[in-house]
């Protein structure tokens, strides 16, 4: 029989037990409703998670240290057949620049950060400064900051880190109390001036030879002028980690501030050039994150990124969708024997049906197709519907969770994503699952006896 | 009188031919021989009527013909071919070109429309939808249901739907037309209209007609020769030739 035949005879013997045949419909739109629902939702919160782990900064920064460093980050196993940390390359100026030229890398700046007193007001307060790179701004790490960002690359200013704005207006909580707010702390401070002292390390040309190189640290002064206060949590993961002054990254290199690892590696530098504890390398993309990883370590550093963080949760996330999945396919399972049991009913009641055909020509071949179209009819109705009704059940979720976040006064997400391949790959897998409930029934109707069949009333 | 292409049921080929043909089953324990060993033959041309008592098997032996049902044991060549030997899709293809068949109970398919029901075998037969509407058509003019086209068989009366089984058996041009009982639900107005129709069929397009029926006297009135079965055999002594008659009509 041809195709459009075959279609239109299933559709016309599924209009005959029309209430029969649209409940077991819609049992298969239930059954991919829950399917398109679930993983909707999981999609959803995948890509939420996503977004806002890619605008933290944080997953397309790769962590380059170097070898010599016993305290490596991310020091694990695989380092033991490397070559011992005194072979290892220096991570200098020279080998910054080489990084920033790997192909998809934005950019490669060393984490500067070093301990050093500045006064407010005349009076001297210690703490930690640290460069951060003018891409920060970017990123969501500043989110609730007041002031600006830096002005230019190598602007004479500062960031403060809330608690120490607090602890430069006299205003550090009792321990367990709340900190001020940012907004309270910001006004007085803004645009008014920090002197920071500090270590210039200056290089001294040497007569022992050309190898080697030769220190000198000069206490310095330089004046910054305060243009933001952020309520950055200053043990976070995220931008300059424990530093609660951060700088232009360009402006604190231009300083060469000495630097705990430069006494040691002063020791063993070939070159002249400023040496780092850790470099940061930023990508284009997330995606690039691990090719550059790689070349990285073939330059014969150690790097971490949070990359060997995501894969977790990546897996975490593949299997959330798996058991998300697993659900919603359970109901379209149930779905799936109702249409066994429409099919087998069918066959009964369409016994004499069935022989009448055979007795006029039809062959096996064409009472099985005709099942099989019935099936593949209802599976294509059943998942359409069910899209359409999974795609609204998302939608009121994600409507209804947004009236809740308002509600908490925190920002609407987007939780729920239907991508067209969902949509598709439901109806597919709809007609699917139908096409092989209907393998049994078909075959049966397909050896029905003529005779027999005929003599049934 | 016209006799159609069959020129004698002695000189050529014939349509039909069984030998020794037996078709047994199990029914519980015993075994059921509801066709043992019938060897007939029947021409081309022919309209032959199968008589006898209910279950003495000619209904059976009907059904093997149209390759309905296959036999136990021996040969059923129609057209030769031996029905015994081909595949349930040739079989399917046998009953869809060679046999045309009418029943006692109409068999038409009730959700479908007069129309319908007559294209379905063009359906099977692949046949293009422009080309089966005109075809179904046609066979519905012949036999004079022109105007009830868009009709469910529920709103006919029995004549009517024996008339649209009628052109559903003949839409194929099939060879051998198979009739079971096609007057049984009928009162005897219908049903000499439809045997009117048949005879017809059988003498202008010269098909081959076997009818099974228990009317003797519409067996005698309409066909060329009688077999009678009993016990799934058939019974020599009054198996007969309606010679006169019959020799007029298949002999010019």
């Amino acid at each position: 029989m041809k195709s459009y035949d075959l279609a239109e005879l299933a559709v016309r013997n599924l209009r005959e037990s029309v209430l029969r045949n649209s409940l077991t419909t819609v049992g298969i739109s239930v059954g991919v409703a829950s399917l398109v629902a679930m993983l909707s939702l999981g999609i959803g919160l995948q890509q939420l998670a996503t977004r806002r782990l890619v605008k933290s900064g944080l997953f397309d920064t790769v962590i380059v240290t170097s070898r010599r460093d016993l305290r490596n980050f991310g020091g694990d196993d695989e380092n033991r057949d490397r070559p011992a940390p005194m072979e290892s390359p220096v991570l200098d100026e020279t080998a910054r620049q080489k990084m920033e030229k790997l192909p998809g890398v934005t950019e490669a700046f060393p984490d500067i950060r070093f301990i050093t007193s500045l006064a407010y007001d005349d009076k001297p307060h210690l703490t930690m400064v640290a460069g951060i790179p003018e891409s920060a701004k970017g990123t969501d790490a500043f989110d609730g900051m007041q002031g600006k960002f830096f002005s230019g690359a190598m602007a004479n200013e500062a960031i403060l880190q809330k608690s120490f704005a607090a602890e430069l207006l006299g205003k550090t909580p009792k321990p367990g109390a709340d900190e001020p707010p940012v907004a309270e702390l910001a006004p007085p401070l803004l645009g008014k001036d920090l002197v920071m002292r500090y270590a210039e390390r200056t290089t001294v040309e040497s007569s022992a030879g050309a190898d080697a190189a030769t220190y000198s640290i000069r206490s310095k002064e330089i004046r910054l002028r305060i243009v933001g206060v952020t309520d950055l949590d200053p043990d976070s993961m995220r931008g300059a980690l424990r530093a609660r002054v951060m700088l232009p990254v360009k402006l604190v290199e231009s300083l060469h501030v000495a630097q705990p690892g430069a006494m040691r590696d002063s020791t063993q530098a070939a070159s002249k050039d400023p040496t780092y504890m850790t470099v940061s390398v930023r990508v284009n993309n997330p995606s690039q994150v691990q090719a550059v990883e790689d070349a990285v370590k073939k330059m014969g550093f150690n790097t971490f990124s949070m990359l060997d963080a995501t894969k977790s949760l990546r897996r975490f996330f593949a299997i959330l969708d798996l058991f998300l999945g697993i659900f919603g396919s359970l109901a379209l399972a149930v779905a799936s024997i109702g249409i066994v049991n429409t099919l087998v009913m069918a066959i009964l009641e369409r016994r004499r049906e069935i022989g009448i055909m055979k007795a006029i020509g039809a062959s096996d071949g064409d009472v099985q197709k005709l099942f099989f179209a019935e099936a593949g009819v209802m599976g294509a109705l059943g998942g359409a519907l069910g899209v359409a009704l999974g795609w609204t059940i998302g939608r009121v979720i994600n409507v209804a969770t947004n009236l809740y976040l308002k509600r908490q006064a925190l920002q609407p997400e987007q939780i729920w994503f239907v991508p067209w391949w969902l949509v598709l790959g439901a109806i597919v897998f709809a007609i699917a699952v139908s096409l092989l409930s209907g393998l049994y029934p078909a075959a049966r109707a397909a050896r029905l006896d003529p005779v027999q069949a005929l003599r049934y009333e | 009188m016209n006799a159609g292409p069959a020129d004698s049921p002695l000189t050529i080929q014939p349509a039909i031919r069984t030998e020794n043909v037996c078709r047994h089953y199990a029914m519980g324990e015993s075994l059921i021989r509801a066709v043992d060993g019938v060897s007939i033959q029947i021409a081309r041309g022919e309209f032959v009527a199968l008589l006898g008592t209910s279950g003495s098997g000619k209904s059976s032996l009907l059904n093997l013909i149209a390759g309905l049902d296959r036999p136990t044991s021996g040969a059923v060549i129609v057209e030769e071919r031996d029905l015994a030997k081909l595949s349930r899709e040739q079989l399917a293809r046998h009953r869809l070109r060679t046999v045309g068949m009418v029943f006692q109970s109409f068999n038409l398919i009730p959700s479908m429309t007069v129309l319908e029901n007559v294209e379905l075998p063009l359906r099977f037969a692949e046949v293009d939808r422009a080309e089966r509407d005109g075809l179904a058509r046609q066979a519905l003019e012949q036999v004079g249901l022109g105007k009830r086209l868009r009709h469910r068989p529920s709103q006919l009366s029995g004549g009517e739907q024996q008339r649209t089984a009628l052109a559903r058996a003949l839409i194929n041009r099939p060879k051998l037309l198979l009739a079971d009982e096609p007057t049984g639900n009928l009162d005897s107005r219908t049903g000499t209209e439809i045997m009117e129709m048949i005879r017809e069929f059988n003498r202008s397009l010269g098909m081959t007609v076997v009818m099974v029926t228990h009317e003797r006297p519409l067996a005698e009135r309409y066909a060329g020769r009688l077999i009678f079965l009993a016990d799934g055999k058939v019974d020599e002594r009054i198996s007969q030739s309606l010679a006169p008659e019959a020799a007029s009509e298949v002999q010019p």
